[in-house]
């Protein structure tokens, strides 16, 4: 098997939510408590129970200009070199798995952390994506549905999803379809970007600036953490890492 | 849809006004997104940027309710421009046509079409008519130049629609106005199509018809009917609501799209009389013709044996309408809230919530004997008489709860939006002690019909003569098991005797009894066939001697390379795929466009030629044929496309009127008829004499245009939505969507709890302020707009605090022809009311689980 990839093409994303069903359906995650606070957007973020979110942002535009709705289908980009795994080894093996075939980043249901363990882990996340089960003590997040992979399925997202926003495949293809589609883009969308193609498997296109996505949309400087403080960290575990 | 989803993919310019795709229909997109990767252009007219809006090309807001002044102002801009396909509009619609002289339009008389009679608010249409020949055929200029003719009479009437004054009205910017024309108008060239994807933003206003009708009239002059990627193609949301139509949901047909009968109409010969359309055209087909057939196999298949040529095939036993009866929703539950009805069954519905007026029909269910309500779960329907301001001790209404099972539950089929008739199988068991709807429907006929057989009754033979060979019976007589294949082959249709060919000189058996009839071209008005909805018939019948579902067909072919996958299960009519397909081709029989060819003529082809493609509307030859040939619109009495609608009660080209209530003092396309001088507002009022049926015509108190929609996330009134927990997580509470501006003025802000109030009643919302509603600026004055979701109720989710309906506010008035409520258009007044308590998003969730701040 060769490893793989998401192209996540927001241009085509109408944020009809089936990725955030098929994806709590599959995992059997249970639906949260909520309230409407004023947007779309629920629940209102990524948490145990909820590996993939639909994030709508409603951009406050000047008079006159158009409005903008941006749909941000967020998720574990499942990196090449995960900095979460090289934080979590640091503390001991087997919280954090990276399978060698596929390159999914899975946290393991069995390993219990710590809740100072956990916040090292999440702070060096670039994308703010592991989450805490405080009642088992297990970290939680997207699997790529490895399950499903191992089987010859697609990921649950990647199946139900009706507009081709949600593609799958071997890495080499998804990269080609990724570029291909950001060189069309471009065409029409002056600040399109294609997000972190060469560090992450789930690849982002947008068509507008990464922050009117989503915060953690794009790596970027001062948020997370970068190969050598995760390194760094897995040596001495018990330094803090300080974020701005 | 005369067209299909697939196709979708095939149209240049895809217009969607009256309907939110991505949100509501969200398996269109992945077409629309097909044919956007064609370099196909997509634009959203809509009140509110919606989630389609996000992925348009080009977005225009509109005003609710304003649909027919921004169309005229297309079919004003197509007109002016000359974007019309002159050849296809001369040849296949009835734009050359002669009307009466007499005729007269709104411009001309202040508003309204000559024939109007004010004291009942209708039209004589006498002068509503065609100029015959001596033969009895229209009379024609195919220059278009007759000051009479169809066409210059569009292009007279549509002349007031200048984009100034249309922008005017809308509030749509001038600058998007032409723009959108524009690229429709880029489709009147052969190669070239455009289409309409509309709901219930289209339907569900005052003039709901003519909103549809304006775009047909768009469609016809550039050629986009019968092609591939054109049509007018109205979305269907409910799974089957095709096929509930098609068998005669509503009240004024009966399966097949029969008029109801009506009691003038004693005998079958008059009902035929009535109903079947004749024409002096001699190249027209005139499918109706063929009503008395259609009628007659329906009634073989309700009464069988017992329909006899000597008792009329027991047409004396269908229930008939009074004349001029209006058995509406809104009628029905107009004279329920009067005390009219004892009983009711309230099938797979939550009137209590669906309804326009919801807070008057649950009045109107507390006057009720009985009520029967089936559905999956309790709802505000079923427990009514413990809603809000309800008084249980007073309410004398005896509610049965029947619990039904799910579509995965049961085997049938169900016909999508594309009039696909797909079979579908049953996954797994009902749960508990639910059922099938049929198998309910085969409890309550035995047990009616035994009491009828003991008993007597007023009436009995309908229900004692009714054929129901659904299964095997027990000892009793009753149907075990319902077999919904046994439905689906009476729905297409038997042989109830030999029938044989008598034109040939020894003849020659065509169709033995007890088979399957293989189409509706076999249906016969002798009693000799039977089909449970002429439609349909072809959908389970005989091939090469085997019996064949061809709903369960799953076939991949596709030979005309268009999506049109002819051997995957079957669309109605005869497998056809796109509908007034003949209009496809020139009349020699060259597709308009080659490169999508749906049909076209090989001269070549068997003894004298034959169509290759889909399914022809009609097997003979195209219109050049001198002999043979056949006009494309084959369901109409002249067999060309209707641009001038003398059937519609408001008038033969669309006008526009301002909603019931509305924002706007003065109609600026008329003085005096501010609204649709068509309905029956009186009417109305005086069957149901409750203030709160009443309208505000006061714009001071009730200042905002207000309208409704759905979400992705939730179904219908979502009784079925609502409890499932991941769909509530997304969407929990009933919301209001409002524009900054208005917030800033009502001191409001994102997630704080605002009272919506109405003329008819009041509803919490928590508000979404938002810069995707934007204020209006109409006639120079400035409109706000806000919208609401109809999903929620509050019966469910338990604790209340989904909120409850938003048709609490909605006005009890629909449009003329339909009486299809509107829903769409009307007015509120909002103001603060608090701070709602904050809860927990996470509850159980560790404190660690919170955002990085």
């Amino acid at each position: 098997m060769a490893d793989k990839s998401f192209f996540i093409d927001t241009t085509r994303c109408t944020a009809c939510r089936g990725c955030q069903t098929a994806c709590k359906q599959w995992n059997r995650n249970r639906a949260t408590k909520t309230v409407q606070r004023g947007t779309y957007q629920n629940p209102a973020d990524l948490s145990a129970a909820t590996f993939k979110l639909v994030r709508f942002q409603d951009i406050r535009v000047p008079p006159g200009e158009e409005p903008k709705w941006h749909f941000f289908p967020d998720q574990c980009r499942h990196c090449v070199n995960p900095l979460c795994k090289m934080v979590a080894d640091g503390k001991g093996k087997g919280a954090i798995l990276h399978d060698g075939k596929t390159g999914a980043v899975v946290f393991s249901p069995e390993v219990k952390t710590t809740p100072d363990d956990f916040r090292e882990i999440r702070e060096i996340c670039p994308f703010d994506i592991p989450r805490y089960d405080g009642a088992s003590g297990a970290m939680r997040k997207c699997t790529m549905c490895i399950d499903r992979i191992r089987e010859g399925m697609l990921p649950a997202c990647v199946k139900t999803c009706p507009t081709g926003a949600m593609n799958f495949g071997d890495r080499e293809t998804i990269l080609d379809m990724a570029a291909a589609k950001f060189d069309e883009v471009k065409k029409v969308h002056k600040g399109a970007s294609l997000l972190d193609a060469d560090s992450v498997r789930v690849i982002f296109l947008l068509k507008d600036d990464p922050d009117t996505y989503h915060q953690f949309a794009a790596k970027r400087n001062g948020v997370g953490g970068t190969g050598t403080m995760a390194f760094r960290r897995s040596l001495h575990p018990r330094s803090r890492l300080k974020t701005s | 849809m005369t067209n299909h989803w697939i196709d979708l993919r095939n149209s240049d310019v895809i217009l969607v006004m009256g309907s939110n795709p991505a949100s509501n229909h969200p398996i269109s997109m992945k077409w629309i997104m097909r044919a956007k990767e064609r370099g196909a252009k997509l634009i959203c007219v809509d009140p509110r940027f919606t989630q389609t809006a996000e992925v348009a090309d080009v977005y225009a807001p509109i005003r609710s309710g304003t649909d027919i002044a921004f169309l005229g102002g297309m079919i004003n801009y197509l007109l002016e421009s000359d974007l019309f396909l002159k050849e296809y509009v001369v040849n296949y619609t009835d734009a050359p046509f002669l009307v009466n002289p007499d005729f007269k339009m709104p411009g001309e008389l202040d508003g309204v079409f000559s024939g109007y009679d004010e004291d009942n608010s209708s039209y004589d249409k006498k002068t509503w008519a065609f100029q015959l020949d001596e033969k009895g055929v229209p009379k024609k200029d195919t220059n278009l130049q007759d000051p009479d003719c169809v066409f210059q009479l569009l292009k007279k009437h549509y002349s007031r629609y200048s984009i100034d004054i249309v922008s005017q009205v809308t509030g749509t910017p001038r600058d998007k106005c032409e723009e959108i024309y524009k690229a429709i108008g880029s489709t009147y060239v052969p190669n070239r199509t455009a289409t309409g994807c509309y709901a219930m933003g289209w339907t569900q206003h005052t003039v709901g018809v003519q909103n549809i009708r304006a775009f047909t009239i768009v469609q016809l002059l550039l050629g986009n009917m019968g092609m591939a990627g054109g049509g007018v193609n109205a979305m269907r949301g409910e799974g089957n609501v095709q096929g509930s139509t098609d068998h005669a949901l509503l009240f004024h047909i009966l399966p097949g799209y029969l008029p109801a009968p009506t009691a003038s109409l004693a005998g079958l010969k008059d009902y035929v009389l009535k109903h079947t359309p004749t024409t002096k055209e001699p190249r027209s087909v005139n499918w109706w013709s063929n009503r008395g057939k259609y009628i007659t196999s329906y009634l073989k298949a309700l009464y069988g044996d017992h329909a006899t040529r000597e008792n009329d095939f027991g047409y004396s036993w269908l229930p008939k309408l009074d004349e001029g009866m209006n058995a509406s929703w809104l009628a029905l539950f107009a004279r329920m809230y009067r005390d009219q009805f004892e009983g009711f069954f309230a099938w797979g519905m939550n009137p209590a919530c669906s309804s326009v007026g919801a807070g008057k029909v649950r009045e109107a269910l507390g006057k009720l004997k009985w009520m029967v309500n089936v559905n999956l779960y309790d709802n505000e329907t079923a427990s009514f008489w413990r809603g809000p301001g309800m008084k249980p001790g007073k309410i004398k209404t005896e509610v049965f709860l029947l619990p039904c099972c799910s579509s995965v539950e049961k085997e049938g089929s169900i016909s999508n939006s594309g009039r696909l008739a797909q079979w579908r199988y049953k996954a797994i068991e009902p749960l508990g002690q639910s059922m099938p709807d049929a198998e309910i429907l085969n409890e309550l006929y035995f047990r009616v019909k035994k009491l009828y057989q003991k008993e007597g009754g007023a009436l009995p033979d309908p229900i004692l003569n009714l054929t129901w060979e659904y299964g095997e019976k027990d000892q009793e007589g009753k149907v075990r098991h319902l077999d919904a294949h046994k439905v689906a082959m009476e729905i297409n249709g038997y042989y109830h005797e030999n029938v044989y060919d008598k034109t040939a000189s020894s003849p020659k058996l065509i169709g033995k009894k007890g088979d399957l009839v293989p189409n509706f071209v076999s249906l016969r008005d002798d009693g000799s066939t039977s089909s449970g909805n002429w439609l349909y018939s072809g959908s389970y019948t005989l091939k090469d001697g085997e019996v064949v579902n061809m709903m369960a067909r799953r076939g991949k072919e596709d030979p005309t390379g268009l999506g049109l996958y002819p051997n995957w299960s079957w669309a109605w009519p005869v497998n056809r795929r796109i509908i007034y397909n003949r209009a496809s081709v020139d009349p020699k029989g060259r597709p308009w466009d080659p490169e999508r060819a749906v049909i076209k003529w090989n001269p070549a082809a068997g003894k004298s030629g034959g169509w290759e493609g889909d399914v022809p509307d009609g097997p003979a030859p195209p219109l050049a044929d001198d002999k043979k040939g056949a006009l494309p619109f084959i369901m109409k009495p002249y067999g060309v496309g209707a641009i001038f609608g003398s059937g519609l009660k408001d008038g033969p080209f669309p006008e526009h009127y301002e909603p019931l209530e509305s924002p706007v003092p003065k109609n600026p396309m008329s003085e005096k008829h501010r609204v649709n001088p068509t309905i029956p507002i009186g009417k109305l009022q005086a069957m149901a004499k409750d203030p709160a049926f009443l309208f505000s015509f006061d714009y001071e108190r009730y200042p905002y245009v207000a309208t409704t929609y759905r979400v992705s996330e939730h179904w219908q009134t979502g009784v079925m939505t609502r409890h499932l927990p991941w769909q509530l997580e997304m969407h929990p509470q009933q919301f209001i969507e409002l524009d900054r501006e208005l917030a800033g003025v009502k001191g409001i802000q994102g997630g704080d709890l605002v009272e919506v109030k109405s003329a008819r009643g009041q509803l919490s919302c928590v508000a979404i302020v938002t810069d995707r509603f934007k204020p209006f600026l109409i006639q120079d004055r400035k409109v706000h707009l806000i919208g609401m979701p109809w999903c929620f109720g509050w019966q469910y989710p338990e604790d209340g605090s989904g909120g409850d309906s938003a048709n609490l506010l909605t006005p009890f008035m629909g449009d003329p022809n339909t009486l299809i409520p509107e829903s769409k258009a009307f007015m509120v007044n909002i103001t603060r009311i608090e701070k709602p308590a904050r809860v927990s998003d996470q509850p159980g969730s560790d404190s660690l689980d919170r955002g990085r701040g």
